[in-house]
């Protein structure tokens, strides 16, 4: 049984406006995947995560710590969690996920950061101001606390010279490149996914060595239209990419984006997916943080799935 | 059955943000496209905010926060509405008038 749909709706929209962020993470964890790689703060390209990725570990206990309560008594004070919760951060009393769980939470945006690299691209970070852009409470209708949000990233990217937001996320790149220009009139930074720009930039290619069945992201392939940036890349790299029933425009949904309310709908609708990729092969790739964890947990050890980062840099470092 | 129409309902929704389903004509591309298999979902509830039925949208409000937001009935809307922001608009208005938030 899921939880009372208001009390949730209620600790998200607080999170976000108290705290920047629906689940806040510790600065530490926001920040993990930049060391060692020697960036520097900000400058005229920044690398912006979003923490949507860095989020994944945090999110599992939440979605997990929601379907126990919801099946148990206790989820019936829900309301009172609520109330609580503007005053003290209760998600916080879930405690921190496991540090492998936290450093592998790293591996994508530290992937990225190499292939750009590798790619000759230039940029900084933010560190700790690389914050997490309200994506799940604008879908879920909480526009005032994503307007406020909005600013405070548009400050700090703008405090920090940013001219060009690379996003590694599909739902970061939507909100920073197509939604918060409708909030704020004067947003003035460029933003592109790390997929188009490595594609403009990819100039090599080599012959076929693997298949790999792509799993489009939902947000990517229809609501910014970047379909043949992955395939092109996947492609250069010597994959052939098997497309499984419903993909590019047509892509099915993971079923990630109810899984706050509704964690057994999230399921089933991960469950209908893998099957449609199972159809068509054995080892899948994403290029999204809530899909990747999704369909891995509904697929169990019948399919394995790799970001698509972490697949080309592997790729990347065969060839070389 | 009886049902209680609010003539400034589709009004009171649109303060929440852009409602444009007066251009959907209930062809049903978007439930048989849709993942979930929602039958009510979008077409009804677009209907029932144009017709003013206010209590069939809130009985509703679980098939509105539900929706995946993945823009696979817009992709094949021959209408071309703009699906997934009117069920942001309708989550909006829930929100306030049903949770309590002020949004």
């Amino acid at each position: 049984m899921a939880l009372a749909t208001g009390d949730v709706l209620g600790i998200l929209s607080d999170n976000l406006r108290l705290r920047g962020s629906v689940l806040p993470l510790p600065a530490r964890d926001v920040t993990r995947w930049t060391e060692g790689l020697d960036l520097e703060r900000g400058g005229r390209t920044v690398l912006y995560t979003g923490q949507m990725y860095q989020l994944m570990p945090y999110i599992e206990r939440l979605v997990a710590a929601e379907q126990r309560l919801g099946n148990s008594p206790l989820g019936r004070l829900s309301g009172l969690g609520r109330r609580a919760n503007r005053i003290v951060n209760v998600s916080s009393f879930l405690g921190r996920p496991p540090r492998h769980e936290r450093e592998e939470a790293c591996r994508v945006p530290r992937a990225v950061a190499t292939l750009l690299r590798e790619a000759g691209v230039s940029f900084g970070s933010l560190f700790e101001d690389d914050l997490y852009s309200g994506a799940l409470a604008y879908d879920l209708g909480l526009d005032a606390v994503v307007a406020a949000q909005a600013r405070r990233v548009h400050e700090r990217l703008r405090g920090n010279g940013v001219k060009l937001a690379i996003t590694i996320d599909p739902h970061t790149t939507h909100m920073l490149h197509t939604v918060y220009p409708h909030f704020l009139p004067d947003w003035d930074v460029a933003v592109r996914s790390y997929l188009e720009i490595l594609a403009e930039r990819n100039g090599h290619s080599v012959a076929a060595h693997g298949e790999v069945v792509l799993h489009d992201s939902c947000v990517l392939a229809r609501a910014e239209d970047v379909v043949e940036e992955p395939r092109l890349l996947l492609a250069s790299a010597g994959f052939s990419v098997l497309e499984p029933e419903q993909s590019g425009r047509s892509t099915w949904c993971c079923g990630g984006p109810v899984e706050a309310l509704y964690p057994e709908k999230a399921r089933a609708q991960a469950e209908r997916r893998v099957e449609q990729l199972r159809a068509a092969g054995s080892e899948c790739v994403t290029m999204c943080p809530l899909c990747l964890v999704n369909l891995s947990k509904a697929a169990g050890d019948t399919l394995v799935f790799r970001d698509i980062s972490e697949v080309l840099l592997e790729a990347s470092r065969l060839r070389n | 059955m009886t049902a209680l129409v609010s003539p400034l309902f589709a009004e009171r929704v649109r303060e929440a943000g852009a409602f444009d389903a007066e251009a959907c004509m209930n062809c049903g591309v978007c439930t048989a496209t849709c993942p979930l298999g929602l039958d009510v979902l979008p077409r009804r509830v677009f209907r029932y905010v144009m017709l003013g039925l206010e209590d069939r949208v809130h009985d509703e409000s679980e098939t509105v926060f539900s929706c995946l937001l993945c823009r696979l009935c817009e992709e094949s809307c021959p209408a071309g509405v703009h699906i997934a922001e009117n069920v942001r608009t309708l989550r909006h208005h829930l929100n306030r008038s049903e949770h309590g938030l002020v949004v």
